[in-house]
């Protein structure tokens, strides 16, 4: 029961990276890549660590195993704050250094 | 009082980060964390009163989060959507709006929720007004409705 949520879990996680990915490639300018990579990477890695800390319960809930799913917990929720900090960074000073954004009519002046 | 809340918030850090409940690791937990608030008291909690007067609105917080993972996991979607589709119809602009609110950590949490919401990135705030990169008009939209920031107004109790 816990592994099938483990890997539907999982499943989803790998799903949005590649998404990210994709995205990362497809899409036209800095800030749009930004919007890509830096979103997707987040829900991403929630899902998978999530996965992982519920297939680690696997082995029986004792101490040591509680423990290390906690542990993991904790880094998705260092990933979630730090993530979008990071990506609001580089946008900043995207902006800053007068990168242009890309519209649909070209790049404005 | 502070010194305490603080002592206990690391202790417990400690205890979940190294597993091991004998006698000298939790001495050296003990240990370390005195040094830690020792070395750093000024910049753990500025406000004495700190937990007395904000625990509603650290309640609120939590409760806000549930709502905040469902917003990312639905526009995470209509992202997924818009990378897959062939045609791509993306229609990035920058939008500026003011907003309502005022205190430093409100503004912080709603900016961080508009970057952690996907097709959204907070790249600037000047006194008040936001700019924020959208990538389609969808999610201007839904920012522009100003759902979110009502909610963010409620739980530091500007509303």
């Amino acid at each position: 029961m816990l592994t099938t949520l483990a890997i539907i879990f999982i499943a989803t996680g790998v799903f949005f990276f590649t998404t990210a990915t994709i995205g990362l490639i497809r899409f036209p300018d800095f800030y749009c890549r930004m919007q890509a990579t830096g979103k997707g990477d987040t829900l991403g890695a929630l899902l998978s660590l999530a996965g992982l800390a519920l297939y680690y319960l696997n082995n029986g809930f004792s101490l040591p195993t509680i423990l290390i799913s906690i542990k993991v917990m904790f880094i998705a929720i260092f990933i979630f704050i730090a993530n979008p900090t990071a990506t609001h960074a580089i946008t900043k000073s995207g902006l800053e250094c007068g990168v242009k954004p890309w519209t649909k009519e070209g790049i404005q002046k | 009082m502070k010194y305490i809340i603080s002592f206990f918030i690391l202790f417990l850090n400690w205890v979940i980060l190294s597993g091991m409940l004998d006698t000298f690791h939790l001495a050296l937990g003990v240990v370390a964390c005195i040094l830690v608030i020792y070395l750093s008291h000024d910049i753990l909690f500025t406000c004495d009163e700190f937990f007395y007067k904000n625990l509603r609105e650290v309640i609120r917080l939590i409760k806000y989060i549930p709502w905040l993972l469902y917003q990312i996991v639905l526009s995470n979607i209509h992202v997924a959507y818009l990378v897959l589709s062939p045609k791509m119809p993306i229609d990035p602009q920058l939008i500026r709006f003011k907003s309502k609110l005022k205190k430093d950590v409100s503004l912080v949490t709603f900016a961080h929720s508009i970057t952690l919401t996907p097709g959204t990135i907070t790249a600037d705030i000047r006194e008040g007004e936001f700019c924020v990169h959208c990538i389609s008009r969808k999610v201007a939209e839904d920012i522009l409705t100003g759902e979110m920031e009502k909610k963010v107004a409620h739980i530091f109790m500007e509303d």
